[in-house]
């Protein structure tokens, strides 16, 4: 259970995420979605101990997520950022492997290869794990960092627009690898989406936040729906329902 | 390139590749014990060459010795700086490193004559830590989109600290000492004069056995914290071993520019950036090019000799502007 009282975070005189408070429920998928410059991204990053709180208390497990020991907290919660661009010039298999390093402190342990092997074998990785990082493309590096926090074997894995960069069908096998990681092993994981209709499709729980507040938030039922997105996003969105999902329609 | 890169990462020619690089450098080696104006040969030592043996045992023993501490560890200071700053092309002589722990050492010399020459090295390693923080403070002050522009904030650095420190050298009529520590050479190393070197020596075990940490530093401060990482620690312990290795060579042999650059940067292009693998390459590698270099300054005007940081800045300088025209070639 991830829990957040109270939490704030201040840039110069811009509150970003105004006292929020927050249970992620446990197991599952739980997206995140709102406008730009909701706090989306921030309170994930605040949940990840890789941005500091100004006020309030996030918990993982009961674990502060301030005063936790890092690598305790690692072999517990993954994260994966959008900031991937600048990066080290290492193979994906070096890659993936340092997924394993909250586990190992660097001290491969056996079994360490079996993990590497299955996480990119689910990323349809296995081919290019000689490849360097620096002669991907852009969602082919992106997957080989999903395959690094999938290698970590966290309980709780939070994910930052991690669809950015891939195709429909990397996108869509995407969503479907962490929905079975949820139900196959428990997993908790919260994803900030820009896209309605895979959080739609997707999540057991929506949460949309507004000017660093949470707006409001449910299941796809009762956050999907005209009114609700009207508010939060301040456009007209039709909903509509098909084969049992709904899905958003705003490309008028 | 490509072929010997193919080679390089196959993991079963890896380790032979190493090898005869090893071995190559130990050949080397022994060719360096061997040049020089006083001869000395195979012959004179098995018999009873009294006054060679005592010139290999003072003079061209240390002075090889001094090479390839040196070097490997000079590379190596460069290696753990790519990483910790993110940035392919700094090195202690484009952070103002090197210029810091020169302005220590003068300062020391000034200010306290009689320290043993440890302590005079402690200042200096000192003086290079506070020199490199403050140019990571000025990096994170000013935010550059350029990697290139980054060597270029610290080359501008390294010389505002130099230009203090040959004023002040200049005032206190110390200016033959500063540039005898500025360029490198090797020269004027005896027995007693280079084992300072062992401690960069140290240093260059330490990077290996953080080698993971560097790594996952090098992947940036995100990706570190998320795998359970202190990235500040990592960093202050990356930035220490690069002053230690700055000072005491700055203190033994003199400065000897863009081998932390050249080095690192063609093991990253062969290799990739993963400090496991990469750091015996650099480490070998960087005493075989300096080896190299001191060989070649020591023949091309026989019997006189060209220090060896002219010819390692020469050979040097050349390499990283292929490095940065290639790169800017290879991202538009």
């Amino acid at each position: 259970m991830i829990e957040i009282r109270n939490a704030c975070k201040r840039y110069g005189d811009a509150l970003v995420v105004d006292d929020v408070t927050l249970r992620i429920p446990p197991r599952g998928i739980t997206s995140i979605i709102g406008p730009n410059g909701a706090g989306k991204s921030t309170l994930l990053s605040m949940i990840a101990r890789l941005v500091g709180l100004d006020g309030g208390r996030i918990t993982v497990d009961g674990l502060d997520v301030a005063t936790t020991a890092g690598p305790a907290l690692a072999r517990r919660l993954a994260v994966l950022r959008q900031d991937n661009h600048m990066t080290a010039r290492l193979t994906v298999r070096d890659l993936v492997a340092f997924g394993r390093y909250p586990h190992s402190r660097g001290r491969p342990v056996p079994g360490d290869a079996d993990h590497v092997d299955r996480a990119l074998a689910y990323l349809n990785l296995t081919e290019l794990s000689g490849r360097f990082l620096d002669e991907l493309s852009g969602g082919q590096r992106q997957r080989a960092f999903v395959a690094m926090v999938l290698c970590q074997d966290t309980d709780y894995v939070l994910l930052d627009e991690p669809l950015n960069n891939l195709d429909m069908r990397h996108a869509a096998a995407m969503m479907r690898l962490w929905r079975d990681a949820c139900r196959d092993f428990g997993k908790t994981v919260v994803i900030v989406l820009h896209d309605i209709n895979f959080a739609s499709w997707h999540s057991d729980h929506i949460v949309a936040m507004r000017d660093g507040s949470i707006h409001s938030q449910g299941t796809p039922e009762e956050i999907i729906r005209e009114p609700v997105l009207q508010a939060i996003y301040d456009m007209a969105i039709r909903v509509q329902e098909i084969g049992g999902r709904r899905v958003g329609l705003f490309y008028e | 390139m490509t072929t010997l890169a193919h080679l390089a990462r196959s993991a079963r020619a890896a380790p032979w590749l190493l090898a005869g690089a090893g071995v190559l450098t130990l050949v080397l080696a022994g060719v360096s014990l061997f040049v020089g104006v006083g001869e000395v040969s195979l012959g004179a030592l098995l018999g009873s060459g009294e006054r060679e043996t005592r010139l290999l045992l003072a003079s061209r023993l240390p002075r090889t010795l001094a090479l390839l501490l040196a070097g490997s560890s000079l590379a190596i200071a460069g290696l753990v700086m790519q990483m910790v700053v993110r940035n392919r092309f700094v090195e202690p002589s484009t952070a103002g490193t090197t210029e810091a722990a020169s302005l220590g050492f003068l300062l020391v010399t000034l200010l306290a004559p009689g320290w043993p020459i440890m302590a005079k090295m402690a200042v200096s390693a000192l003086s290079a830590l506070a020199g490199t923080l403050l140019f990571l403070r000025i990096l994170r002050a000013v935010p550059l989109r350029d990697a290139m522009l980054v060597p270029l904030v610290g080359i501008m650095l390294g010389g505002v600290i130099g230009a203090a420190t040959t004023f002040l050298a200049y005032r206190f009529n110390l200016l033959p000492s500063l540039l005898a520590w500025t360029t490198g050479d090797f020269s004027g190393v005896l027995r007693g004069r280079y084992e300072l070197l062992w401690l960069g020596f140290g240093a260059t075990v330490l990077a290996f056995l953080a080698a993971d940490r560097f790594t996952l530093a090098a992947m940036g401060e995100n990706v570190a914290t998320s795998l359970g990482l202190s990235y500040e620690s990592v960093v202050v312990l990356g930035l220490g071993l690069v002053s230690v290795i700055a000072a005491v060579t700055l203190v033994s042999v003199g400065s000897i520019p863009f081998l932390g650059l050249v080095v690192p940067n063609l093991v990253s292009l062969m290799l990739g950036d993963n400090m496991r693998v990469s750091v015996p390459w650099v480490a070998v590698l960087g005493a075989l090019f300096v080896l190299a270099c001191d060989i070649l300054g020591r023949l091309v005007r026989y019997p006189y000799e060209i220090p060896i940081g002219v010819v390692v800045g020469v050979i040097g300088s050349a390499v990283f502007l292929w490095l940065i025209l290639r790169d800017r070639r290879a991202h538009g």
